[in-house]
C-alpha cells in the first residue's frame, strides 16, 4: 500500500532479442498452455485501495497496478516465470543506434470498447503522461524520450514530446535523448499502455470506468469493497486469462486477508502476514497452496555524509557494514527467506555481477572493530537507524541496531519516524542524520536501473548526495555503448566504484510470497513479486 | 468513548448539556462517588477500606508496581535494551524467566523496566486531566454566566472529539525530531490531558453547583472572603472526593490507551520500554511464541486492574450509601 | 420543550466550528508533504506536486483553506477526498456500517451488562458480585487490540464459529464477534452502574412496600427496582452509542470493517485532510445529535425532569 514501489519487471534478458522483427511471445504462452485447471469460474482475491483512479499514466503503486496489468496491454510482455520479455502488441522495435527506435504494431488489437488499438494510442497517452500540467505519476518513465523534459516543465505549454512520431496506423517512431540501449526492455510497463480515444475527452471519468487492450475488462468498482473485473471476448492477443471473472476484495489489513484465506473464504493473497510467515506457519496452515520467489527487492542502509558529518569517512561505514550480522538476521527476523546481499545490484538482473563488495558486506566483529579503530573510531556519542513506522520495519532496524551495538559498542537506536510521508520529506530537506532504511525495487530489469536513479549525480533518489566523476563518467560511457555486453561490463565498473566509496550498505535481497484456497492452482508469482492472475485457473 | 476504553467512569460526567438537567442527571449519576461531608466520612472510609481485602491486594500491587518503576534494578540485574538475536524466542528457562523475545531481549527484564513509562504515563495523564479538569470545573460552576458558558463549550469541542482520532492527529503532527526519553512519555501524556480533561471538568463543575448553595458557602462570602479562598478553603475539600474516585480508576485506563497507541505506531517509541510496546510487538508471535506476548500482557493486565480495583474500593469506602 | 430543542441547536454550531477547526489545523499541520509516497521510493514531479497543491487548495493561508471548505460544508458538499470520490458519498456507505456495528456492540453490552450487574446487585457483597466485579475489570484491562486478534484467531480461524472478517454486507451473524470485542469495553461500565443504583434502590422505601405486599422476590426485583434503576443505564448507553461511532479505529482494521474509524485513519496517514475533516464533522455532529437525544429521552423516563 503506501510506500510499496511499483514492481516491476526483472529480467535477465537482452535487448537484442526483442529486436528482431516478428518474434513473438513464444515463451510466455507455454506457461500459459501448461495451465493444469480448467477455463472459467469465478474468484475473489485480496486487493487493496488504489492510491488513483485507473489510470496506467497515473499508477506508480502495487494496489491500482494489480488491477491494471489484467486490463491493459502493453508493446511488451513479461514472461510470468522468468520475466523474459517477448512481444505483445508490438509486431517489431527496431534500432540501429539505440537511439532512434521504429515501433511496427499489430493489426486487430481491440480495446474494450471495440476501437483498435492504433500508434497513435500509444504516442497521445504518452505525450499526456509527460505533459507537465497534467502531473502524471508516470511522466518520470517519459524522460528518456526526446523533448521530456520541455513538456513536462509544471507550466509547459507544449504538449507533444519532439521525440514521438506517428508514421501510419500501425508504426510509430521513438527518439531519446541519449543512446538508451535497453529501451524496448522498459516498454512493458504500465505507464507504457495505449489509451483508448475516450480516455482523452475524460480523463477523470475515464479512470474510474478504465478501458484498456487486455485479457480482461473493467466491470465496477465499488469504493473501498471490490473491484470486478471479466474476461474480454474480443481479446485478441496471446495472452489471455484463464478465470472468467477476478473480484478484487479490498482489505486494509494483511492479517485479515490471510485469515480468510486460511478460512476458505478468499481464493488468493499475496500478503503473507509477520505471524504467520514465523517459523513457515502459513506452510503449515496452507498445505501445498503456498509459493514463495525470489524478486527484485533490494534493502539497504542510506547515509548523507553530507548531513551527518561522523560518517563521512568511508572507513567507518564500512565497520558499521562488517557489524551487521546479515544472515543472523535474515534467519530470525525473515526466517531465512531473504539473501545477505554481496553487492548494490540484485541478482535476479541482466547485468548482475557477484562479490562486489567482498569482506565489506559480511560480518567480521574482530575485522570491524579493528576497521573502526583504523578509522579513527566514531566520532560521534549515539547513531540512529530511522525508519518509517506505517510499515513493518521495526524488527530488522531494531536488530541491525543491536548487531551494531554489540559489537562495535556504539549506541544505536531504531528510530521510527511517524509514517513514509514524513521519512521521505525529511530526506528531501536533508535533514535526516544518522542511517536510514533504503530499499529498491527495480523498474525495468537492467544493472543500470539500480545504479543511475540512485546514486547519479542529482538523481531523484540519490538521497545521500552521493557525487563522484568516475561513477558518472562510467555511466555516461555506458549509455552510449554500442552493445549490451559493453554497457553492462561498464556498469558493473560503475558498481565497483561504489564499493570503493561505500556511500551505502547493502543488506539483503527480498522474497515474495503468496497463499490460495483450494479453489484456485497454477499460481505464479512473478520476478514483480506478484501472482500472475492470467495463467491462474480455478480447479474445480 | 472510543475502545481504548473510556477515559471517565460509570458515567458521572456524561451530564448533558443543559444546565438545569444535567444537574439532575448527575445527582443521580454521581450518587457513587459522592460524598456529603469529607472530614467525617474520611475517617469512616478509611475505617472501612481497612477491612476490604480488594484494598489491600490492589494496594500492594501498586507498590510493587512503583517501585519497579522507580528502581528497576532492585528486581533484576540484566539490560533490558541488550538483545541476543542467537537467542531469539527462546522459552522460558532459568538464565531467563520468562524467555526472550524475537530480538533476544530478556523479557523478564524489560518487563520490569517497561514499568516505569507505562506507570509515568498513567500517573502524569491523570495528575493532567485533575489538575486542569478541577480548576475548570470550579471555575465554572462558581462563577457561572460567561465563564460556565465559554468552558463549557471549550470542554464539548475536546469532548466531542473521540480521544483515540484525536491523539492519532495530535501525536502525528507534533512528534519532533528524535525526542528523548522524556519528551516521548509526555508527549503522550499531553494528548490524554488535552482530550480527558473535559470529563473531569464536568464531574468537578457539577460537585461544585451541589455545594455552591451550601450555608457554609454563602457564609464565606458574606464574611468577605476573597472568590480564591472561597474556592480553596470551602469548596474545593467539599467538591473534590468523585475527581479522586474517577482519577484513580482513569489512572488504569491511560495505562491501557497508551498500550493501544504503541499498537498504532503512535505511543512510545523505542528506546522507550513499555508494556503496551511490548504487547504490540508479540502480537505477530501469538502463534510461534505465545510467551512472548503472555507475559506482558499479563504485566499491563495487573497493573490496569491493580489502580482500578483501588479506585473501586476507595469509591465504596467513601459512598455513603452503601453503608 | 421546543425553545428548549432550538436553545441546545444554536448551542451546538461554535462547537462544531471549533471541533472541525480543530481538526483541520492538525492534520494541516501534520508534517511531510502530501504527495509524499504517492510515487513510490522517488519523489513527484513538481508538475505533480504542483497539480495536486492546486486541486485542494493547499496553497491558501490555514484559514482561507478551512473557509472554503466550511462554505461548501454548509450547502451540504463535503468535499472529494484525494481519490476524487465524494465524501458525503463514501460517508453515507461507512456510517451505516458503523452505525450498524455501534449498535449491536450496544446490545452486547446492555444485555450482558444489565444481566451481570443485576446479578451483583441483588446480593451486594456476595459471591456473584465478586466475580461479576473481577471478571468485567479484567476485560477492561486487556487492550482490544489483544482481545480482538486473539478472539480472531481462535473463534474465527480455528474453531470456525464465528466470521472471520466482515464482507462489504456487513452482515448481522459477521458483526456478531466484533460487535463483541467493541462492547467489551462498556459492559463492566453498564454492569457496575445497573449493580450500585439496584443496590440502592432495593433498600428504597418501594420495594419494601413491595415486598411487604407479598409481591415475589422475582417481581419485587423485575418489576420495581430494576426498570428504576435502569434509567441512568439508558442514559449512559446513549452516550455510548455516540462515542461508539468514531472509536473503533482498532476493531475495524483487525476484522476488515468498511467503517469510519479506518476512513479516518486511512485519511490521516493519507495527509486527506477534506477526508478526515468531513468524517469529523459528522461525527461531532452526530455525536452531538445524539445527546441531545438522550437528554429528551431522560425527560421521558424520568417524569421529575422537564425542559420547559
Amino acid at each position: 500500500m503506501r510506500g510499496t514501489t511499483r514492481k516491476v519487471a526483472v529480467a535477465a534478458v537482452s535487448a537484442v532479442a526483442l529486436l528482431a522483427a516478428g518474434c513473438g511471445g513464444g515463451d510466455g504462452d507455454s506457461s500459459d498452455s501448461a495451465a493444469a485447471g480448467a477455463e472459467g469460474g469465478e474468484i475473489t482475491i485480496r486487493g487493496c485501495n488504489p492510491e488513483n483512479t485507473l489510470v496506467a499514466g497515473n499508477t506508480a503503486e502495487t494496489c491500482g497496478g494489480d488491477v491494471l496489468n489484467v486490463l491493459i496491454s502493453t508493446l511488451v510482455h513479461y514472461d510470468p516465470e522468468s520475466a523474459e520479455p517477448s512481444n505483445d502488441i508490438a509486431e517489431s522495435i527496431e534500432t540501429d543506434d539505440n537511439q532512434n527506435f521504429t515501433v511496427k504494431i499489430k493489426q486487430g488489437y481491440m480495446f474494450h470498447d471495440g476501437t483498435e488499438v492504433k500508434a497513435k494510442n500509444f504516442v497521445d497517452a504518452w505525450n499526456y503522461t509527460a505533459f507537465g500540467p497534467n502531473g502524471q505519476e508516470g511522466s518520470y518513465f517519459m524522460s528518456v524520450i526526446e523533448g521530456a523534459e520541455e513538456v513536462g516543465a509544471e507550466d509547459s505549454t507544449t504538449e507533444e514530446m519532439s521525440g514521438l512520431a506517428v508514421v501510419d496506423d500501425y508504426t510509430f517512431t521513438i527518439k531519446t535523448t541519449e543512446k538508451v540501449s535497453n529501451l524496448p526492455i522498459r516498454l512493458g510497463y504500465t505507464a507504457f499502455a495505449p489509451q483508448p480515444d475516450s480516455f482523452f475527452e475524460d480523463p477523470e471519468a475515464f479512470g474510474k470506468n478504465p478501458v484498456g487492450a487486455g485479457p480482461y475488462k473493467f466491470d465496477s468498482w465499488t469504493e473501498n469493497q471490490a473491484i470486478v473485473v471479466s474476461k474480454f471476448a474480443d481479446y485478441a492477443g496471446e495472452f489471455g486469462g484463464n478465470v472468467d471473472q477476478i473480484t478484487f476484495r479490498i482489505f486494509q489489513d494483511s492479517g485479515a486477508a490471510y485469515s480468510e484465506v486460511v478460512a476458505g473464504n478468499l481464493d488468493l493473497t499475496d500478503d503473507i502476514p509477520t505471524s504467520a510467515l514465523i517459523d513457515n506457519i502459513y506452510q503449515s496452515d496452507l498445505p501445498d497452496r503456498n509459493a514463495a520467489k525470489a524478486t527484485s527487492y533490494y534493502g539497504y542502509i542510506g547515509i548523507n555524509p553530507e548531513v551527518d558529518k561522523d560518517l563521512s569517512n568511508p572507513d567507518v561505514r564500512r565497520a558499521i557494514s562488517m557489524a551487521i550480522d546479515r544472515q543472523q538476521i535474515v534467519d530470525t527476523v525473515y526466517n531465512g527467506t531473504y539473501t545477505p546481499a554481496t553487492g548494490w545490484v540484485s541478482p535476479v538482473v541482466d547485468g548482475y555481477q557477484a562479490d562486489v563488495c567482498g569482506e565489506s558486506c559480511v560480518f567480521d566483529p574482530e575485522a570491524a572493530k579493528a576497521m573502526l579503530e583504523e578509522a579513527g573510531g566514531f566520532p560521534g556519542d549515539k547513531l540512529t537507524l530511522s525508519y518509517n513506522a506505517d510499515s513493518d520495519h521495526k524488527a530488522w532496524t531494531e536488530a541491525t541496531c543491536n548487531s551494531i551495538k554489540n559489537t562495535l559498542e556504539i549506541d544505536c537506536v531504531a528510530t521510527p519516524l511517524v509514517d513514509f510521508s514524513t521519512f521521505l520529506t525529511k530526506l528531501s530537506d536533508r535533514e535526516m542524520k544518522g542511517l536510514f532504511r533504503s530499499a529498491w525495487v527495480m523498474d525495468y530489469p537492467s544493472i543500470e536501473n539500480y545504479l543511475g536513479p540512485i546514486y547519479g549525480k542529482g538523481a531523484g533518489s540519490n538521497y545521500f548526495d552521493y557525487d563522484s566523476d568516475e561513477f558518472n563518467s562510467l555511466l555516461s560511457q555506458a549509455a552510449g555503448a554500442e552493445d549490451l555486453e559493453e554497457a553492462n561490463s561498464l556498469y558493473q565498473q560503475a558498481e565497483q566504484v561504489l564499493a570503493q566509496d561505500f556511500p551505502t550498505i547493502p543488506l539483503w535481497y527480498g522474497e515474495s510470497k503468496a497463499g490460495w484456497s483450494e479453489r484456485v492452482d497454477n499460481v505464479v508469482i512473478t520476478p514483480f513479486g506478484r501472482p500472475d492472475l492470467r495463467v491462474l485457473t480455478v480447479s474445480e | 468513548m472510543t475502545e481504548t476504553s473510556r477515559h471517565v467512569t460509570d458515567g458521572e460526567d456524561v451530564a448533558p448539556t443543559d444546565d438545569s438537567q444535567r444537574a439532575m442527571v448527575d445527582e443521580t449519576l454521581r450518587a457513587e462517588g459522592d460524598i456529603g461531608e469529607a472530614r467525617s466520612l474520611t475517617q469512616d472510609a478509611w475505617r472501612q477500606l481497612r477491612r476490604s481485602p480488594l484494598f489491600w491486594v490492589s494496594a500492594a500491587m501498586i507498590t510493587v508496581f512503583v517501585l519497579m518503576a522507580v528502581a528497576p534494578s532492585l528486581f533484576t540485574s540484566l539490560d533490558p535494551a541488550k538483545g541476543d538475536l542467537s537467542r531469539s524466542r527462546e522459552t522460558p528457562n532459568a538464565a531467563a524467566w520468562f524467555g526472550r523475545d524475537l530480538q533476544g531481549y530478556d523479557i523478564f527484564a524489560r518487563c520490569i523496566y517497561g514499568a516505569r513509562a507505562s506507570i509515568l504515563v498513567g500517573v502524569f495523564a491523570t495528575l493532567g486531566t485533575s489538575v486542569v479538569g478541577s480548576v475548570t470545573g470550579m471555575l465554572a460552576g462558581y462563577f457561572g454566566g460567561l465563564a460556565d458558558t465559554l468552558i463549557s463549550r471549550i470542554g464539548d469541542i475536546f469532548f466531542a472529539i473521540p480521544l483515540l482520532l484525536g491523539a492519532i492527529v495530535f501525536l502525528s503532527s507534533f512528534r519532533g525530531d528524535d525526542p528523548g526519553y522524556f519528551q516521548v512519555v509526555f508527549q503522550v501524556v499531553l494528548v490524554l490531558v488535552v482530550f480527558g480533561w473535559p470529563s473531569i471538568m464536568r464531574l468537578m463543575r457539577s460537585s461544585v453547583l451541589q455545594i455552591k448553595p451550601n450555608d457554609y458557602v454563602s457564609a464565606a462570602r458574606a464574611l468577605g472572603a476573597s472568590p480564591v479562598r472561597i474556592l480553596r478553603s470551602h469548596v474545593f475539600p467539599n467538591a473534590v472526593a468523585p475527581v479522586i474516585v474517577v482519577s484513580t480508576i482513569n489512572l488504569g485506563v491511560y495505562i491501557a490507551v497508551e498500550a493501544t497507541l504503541s499498537f498504532l505506531g503512535i505511543g512510545l517509541i523505542p528506546p522507550t520500554i513499555s508494556w503496551g510496546v511490548m504487547v504490540s510487538d508479540g502480537l505477530p508471535l501469538l502463534r510461534a511464541s505465545p510467551h512472548v506476548l503472555l507475559f506482558p500482557a499479563v504485566f499491563l493486565s495487573l497493573a490496569v486492574l491493580a489502580f482500578i480495583m483501588f479506585g473501586d474500593a476507595v469509591r465504596d469506602a467513601f459512598d455513603p450509601k452503601s453503608r | 420543550m421546543g425553545k428548549y430543542i432550538v436553545r441546545r441547536l444554536l448551542q451546538m454550531i461554535p462547537v462544531v466550528l471549533g471541533a472541525t477547526f480543530l481538526i483541520y489545523a492538525m492534520v494541516f499541520a501534520l508534517p511531510g508533504d502530501p504527495t509524499a509516497g504517492k510515487c513510490g521510493e522517488r519523489e513527484c514531479s513538481e508538475a505533480y506536486k504542483a497539480a495536486f497543491y492546486e486541486k485542494y487548495n493547499l496553497n491558501d493561508p490555514l484559514p482561507i483553506q478551512y473557509g472554503k471548505y466550511m462554505a461548501n460544508v454548509v450547502q451540504g458538499d463535503l468535499g472529494e477526498n484525494q481519490y476524487g470520490n465524494d465524501v458525503a458519498g463514501e460517508l453515507g456507505d461507512r456510517y451505516l456500517v458503523t452505525g450498524k456495528l455501534a449498535l449491536m456492540a450496544l446490545l452486547w453490552e446492555g444485555v450482558i451488562g444489565i444481566a451481570a450487574g443485576a446479578l451483583a446487585g441483588i446480593r451486594k457483597g456476595g459471591f456473584m458480585d465478586s466475580l461479576v466485579l473481577v471478571s468485567t475489570l479484567f476485560l477492561i484491562s486487556i487492550p482490544v487490540f489483544v482481545t480482538g486478534v486473539v478472539s480472531q484467531f481462535f473463534l474465527g480461524v480455528k474453531w470456525g464459529v464465528a466470521s472471520v472478517t466482515v464482507s462489504a454486507d456487513a452482515t448481522v451473524y459477521e458483526l456478531l464477534l466484533p460487535s463483541f470485542v467493541l462492547g467489551s469495553l462498556s459492559m463492566a461500565y453498564i454492569a457496575r452502574l445497573t449493580r450500585t443504583n439496584l443496590a440502592e434502590n432495593l433498600r428504597a422505601d418501594y420495594v419494601r412496600t413491595a415486598k411487604a405486599k407479598g409481591l415475589t422476590p422475582q417481581r419485587t426485583v423485575g418489576l420495581h427496582a430494576l426498570r428504576n434503576s435502569l434509567i441512568p443505564v439508558v442514559t449512559f448507553m446513549g452516550y455510548d452509542f455516540g462515542a461508539l461511532l468514531g472509536g473503533a479505529i482498532v476493531t475495524e482494521g483487525i476484522f476488515n470493517i468498511q467503517g469510519v474509524g479506518g476512513y479516518i485513519f486511512r485519511g490521516v496517514n493519507n495527509r486527506d485532510g477534506v477526508a478526515v475533516v468531513g468524517a469529523v464533522t459528522v461525527l461531532v455532529v452526530a455525536y452531538l445529535l445524539v445527546n441531545l437525544l438522550v437528554d429528551l429521552l431522560y425527560g421521558l423516563l424520568d417524569p421529575r425532569i422537564s425542559h420547559d
